[in-house]
């Protein structure tokens, strides 16, 4: 591979370090007005009356609408592919503003002025009155019996949804008692446990921020920091009640999403303002407070557990019944409960089976949505929780136990989903090795005094995109310009990722066309990119890979054919090399990638490649296209620059030369790794120091390893903060207690020690350059690990996020430790 | 209400009206069109609207444009050569991949121009220190710790 698999510099590095890059803030025009959302200061209630009279007499105030003034339209925020069968469509349950209050925050009326002070000004004086419910603010207040329905046109009590998964045939019980008969009873050991983790917020750098007006051609066109244009513009459309046509959303640089941006927050709003107005720009940035407590959070879940195995480490059974906040709004639903309830599930090979139930649950508080790995770090934390559990009843050694019990080669999962490579146990080698799992094992163990050091581990597995579970379709457009370069244009979204970069990578690799000459277009804007549904679920150099290499096999088909004309001679014996136009030679045998060889270089991977088996649309044909690696380039014929200039001027035969296609991706990969951590617990403070932390990742074959592995150090931050300070607080009121970056607590510079990163590249059969998912997964298994090292430390079982030192300190108490 | 400053702005000097009440980080995004100066939280918690006020650091967002009445301001838009080369802590920036989202690049970047300044070598430990008032979401802070080791750092040791 020529620019696949090399560290190339970001091509939006030089534009960001020079401030030069343009985030959708330093967009607005000059004469912009300003909006304020007014929120409710009750969590649970009715808007009686709003008088602003008063109000709109503040010199500077242009509009003020209330929950009374918006269309009577119910919408749904979720970043996911529309659904056109009803059944599945997401839940419409909130309005642009609402008169019932489902939160402390909710959203009641907005107020449009020359200036943020003239919008303040005439909130403080807004009459409002309120009927007030109690606050429903926690899963138990929200199941009670007589709780206020939040939703009662949709449910009839707070119960979003309700889901039971199983693998296997028997009941727990029923497991019970055909191990009792198979291994005997006495040979048979218990663990249950209830374990809880904590609300956070995504704290993105840059807040949910947005401006609208309505555009001469009558189109309201809404600049957004957000990673999903597309579906942002179907969501505006559905809240407006406007046809999608008349919407258009445009996406410049964004200062990081993590899911908070998979949603649509306040931009329907934003246009219904603009409107409000005539059609005058008007901004609405949220306040860091606002975005912490009013856009979306993760969800907080209980995994109350149990688990049936044997005295030599063989896991039989385990069943689990999850509790989520959802918080006021569905947002995505049932969705990430659903998914914290399947990968606890299939994280391990449960010998009789594993139920896992599931519930989603309105709560007057912050809505839950998208963040980072979609439930899945949940998911793991309880699954991985209880595996270390399970090792300290039985006594096992916690990575002979996963060894033994986790997931296997060749697993698919009931909905098709496949490990088409697989190498988690390698991973697991690997980490162990790393971190001299096996000596630091020996010396910790009986360890006394107040301070004591602890290794522990997790796994995960991750899958890449949403199919089955909803549509995965992409589609890339490529450009020719008169000096033999290129566009490449894609509503996938550069969301700090690296994206763009990857794609200029594959877009080289496939036509020839060396990555300088690849201008790939940054901004999505609906009204010019190709349909693509975004930055979430890991999905992009996946599913997007596939349709730029789709695109690019055939702009390079076309150009290929131009340059038949020009030499009078057949493409087939033409290929493009470094910008020019090459004869093609025979590959040397000696040359050709043997993909079994690839594998050689792992010789205890359990699990040989796929055959990749045949795909419909010809989908295996691009799968197995490997650019210009077909062939070697021989004598040069013709420059791209003098190709593209005959092509657009030509008397003769005048062509504007460009591709682009849809890509509709069928089948999906399990990306998987592991995290191990070295850590040092000082008992009497409550003070947890890592002093190693390694992430090994198993996510195909890496397109840029230096933004791969920087993508890992960021998850892996996060993953800390989730283990050790980050909780989103809230009162019995409803009203949010830490709703900012000093009192919540992300990870400092001070917080995070160097961070280790190993990967593992095996081929993916179905990635289109080897490749699986990558953008998550590195946050998922620090924070079990994390807990489990404090675990071999202190033989206390932390069961609750996160593990600050208030909670460690009255643990050890309670433990008798201090 | 407003009144008459003069500031010098990345060498420049600018005669504005401003509001008494304005914040430096809203005069320079707002009158000046310095879009590199960011806004994370307004209230001085995260470092992304850092720029450098006589050669010190500071928070825009916590600055009265008033304030500066007779001071030089540098902002990132204020580091590049005439001629369009970068500042070695922008390009070490680059080439570490400490950038991803960018957000909080400016005013990182700002914050290490101001270390620069004061012609001393930093241990990675005093650099994790120097940056805590900066927070950032993508990196977990390794690569832009490597960037600053590389300008600001004491000398490698050559391997072997």
């Amino acid at each position: 591979m020529e620019s696949v698999g090399k560290s190339m510099k970001r091509v939006d590095a030089r534009g960001k370090v020079t401030g030069e890059a343009r985030y959708a803030n330093d967009l607005k025009p000059k004469n912009c007005l300003t909006a304020k959302v007014v929120h409710a200061t009750i969590a649970n209630g009715r808007v009686l009356s709003i008088d602003t009279s008063e109000a709109e007499k503040v010199p500077g105030v242009v509009k003020i609408v209330t929950c009374f003034d918006v269309p009577d339209i119910e919408f749904p925020t979720a970043g996911h592919p529309w659904s056109v069968e009803p059944a599945h469509q997401d839940i419409a349950d909130r309005k642009l503003l609402n008169e019932r209050v489902r939160l402390y925050g909710d959203d009641i009326a907005a107020i449009v002025g020359t200036d943020n002070v003239a919008c303040e000004r005439a909130e403080r004086l807004l009459k409002i009155s309120y009927e007030e419910y109690d606050p429903i603010v926690t899963v138990d207040q929200a199941l009670a019996p007589g709780a206020t329905p939040l939703h009662p046109n949709l449910r009839k009590d707070n119960v979003l949804l309700h889901t039971s998964f199983r693998s296997g045939e028997l009941t727990y019980e029923e497991a019970k008692e055909k191990a009792a008969e198979e291994y005997g009873a006495d040979q048979l050991l218990e663990h249950s446990a209830v374990y809880q983790t904590a609300r956070i917020a995504h704290c993105h750098i840059e807040s949910a921020t947005s401006w609208a007006y309505v555009d001469t051609n009558g189109k309201v066109t809404v600049t957004s920091s957000t990673q999903i244009p597309h579906i942002m513009r179907r969501v505006i459309s559905q809240a407006l009640g406007w046809p999608v046509g008349k919407i258009r959303v445009i996406k410049p640089y964004i200062g990081g999403g993590f899911g908070n941006k998979q949603d649509v927050l306040y931009e329907p709003l934003n246009a219904f303002l603009t409107i409000a107005c005539g059609g005058r720009p008007v901004e609405l940035e949220i306040s860091r407070e606002e975005c912490m407590a009013s856009t979306r959070t993760r969800h907080a879940v209980r995994g109350e557990v149990k688990a049936l195995f044997t005295r030599d480490g063989k896991l039989l059974a385990r069943t689990m019944d999850e509790y989520s906040n959802g918080g006021a709004y569905a947002s995505h639903g049932h969705a990430i409960t659903a998914s914290i309830a399947t990968i606890f599930k299939d994280l391990y090979h449960d010998e009789y089976g594993c139920r896992s139930d599931a519930t989603t649950v309105y709560t007057s508080s912050a809505t839950a949505g998208a963040m980072r790995a979609y439930g899945v770090p949940q998911a793991v934390f309880i699954a991985d929780c209880l595996a270390d559990d399970i090792c300290q009843a039985g006594g096992f050694d916690p990575l002979k136990f996963r060894m033994d019990n986790c997931v296997g080669a060749g697993f698919s999962a009931s909905n098709g989903i496949t490990y088409y490579s697989y190498s988690m146990k390698e991973c697991m080698r690997r980490g162990a090795e790393a971190i001299g799992w096996e000596e630091k094992r020996k010396a910790y163990a009986g360890q006394t005094g107040s301070v004591r050091h602890g290794v522990g581990m997790s796994i995960f597995m991750y899958k890449v995109g949403v199919h089955p579970i909803s549509l995965e379709t992409s589609s890339a457009r490529m450009i020719l310009n008169q000096d033999g370069s290129m566009q490449v244009e894609l509503s996938a979204t550069e969301i700090g990722q690296g994206a763009d970069t990857v794609f200029t990578q594959m877009a080289s690799e496939i036509t020839g066309i060396t990555p300088d000459r690849v201008y790939i277009i940054s901004t999505q804007d609906t009204d010019l990119a190709p349909f693509d549904t975004g930055a979430y679920a890991s999905r992009q150099t996946f599913v997007t890979g596939k349709a730029v290499k789709k695109c690019g096999i055939e702009f390079r088909k076309k150009i290929l054919d131009y340059a038949s004309y020009m030499l009078d001679r057949p493409a087939e014996e033409l290929m493009i090399w470094q910008n020019q136009i090459c004869e093609k030679l025979p590959e040397d045998e000696s040359a050709k990638i043997d993909p079994a060889a690839a594998w050689a270089d792992f010789p205890d991977v359990d699990f040989k490649p796929f055959e990749l088996k045949d795909l419909p649309n010809g989908e295996d044909s691009i799968l197995r296209d490997t650019g210009n690696i077909e062939g070697k380039p021989g004598k040069v014929l013709l420059d791209m620059k003098d190709l593209a200039q005959t092509a657009f001027y030509s008397l003769s035969r005048s062509e504007h030369i460009t591709a682009e296609v849809t890509s509709h991706c069928k089948e999906n990969s399990f990306a998987s790794g592991c995290s191990f951590v070295d850590l040092t617990v000082d008992m009497p403070l409550g003070k947890v120091k890592i002093n190693r932390i390694i992430n090994v990742h198993d996510s195909g074959r890496l397109i840029n390893p230096q933004l791969a592995q920087a993508q890992v150090h960021g998850g892996m931050a996060m993953g800390i903060g989730y283990a050790l300070s980050e909780e989103l607080l809230y009162d019995a009121k409803g009203r949010p207690l830490n709703d900012n970056l000093l009192d919540f607590k992300i990870p400092t510079s001070m917080d995070i020690p160097d961070l280790e990163t190993i990967f593992l590249e095996l081929d993916d059969p179905m990635g289109p350059f080897g490749n699986k998912a990558l953008g998550e997964p590195p946050v998922i298994s620090v924070a079990p690990a994390i807990r489990n090292a404090i675990l071999n430390a202190t033989g206390v079982a932390m069961n609750e996020l996160p593990m600050t030192p208030q909670r460690l300190v009255e643990a050890f108490r309670e433990k008798g430790l201090i | 209400m407003l009144q008459i400053i003069n500031m010098y702005v990345n060498g420049r000097r600018e005669e504005l009206a401003v509001d008494i009440r304005e914040s430096l980080l809203e005069t320079l995004r707002e009158k000046l069109n310095l879009t590199s100066v960011k806004k994370g939280c307004g209230v001085g918690e995260c470092g992304a609207c850092t720029v450098l006020v006589d050669g010190v650091a500071v928070d825009a967002c916590l600055y009265l444009t008033m304030w500066a009445d007779g001071k030089h301001i540098l902002t990132t838009e204020g580091l590049k050569t005439p001629t369009g080369e970068l500042n070695p802590i922008q390009q070490a920036f680059v080439d570490e991949a400490a950038v991803q989202c960018g957000f909080c690049t400016p005013g990182l970047i700002m914050t290490a121009v101001e270390l620069m300044g004061k012609g001393r070598r930093y241990t990675r430990e005093e650099l994790r220190k120097e940056i805590a008032g900066h927070l950032c979401r993508c990196t977990g802070y390794e690569n832009i710790l490597n960037a600053l080791e590389k300008v600001l750092g004491y000398p490698k040791e050559k391997e072997g």
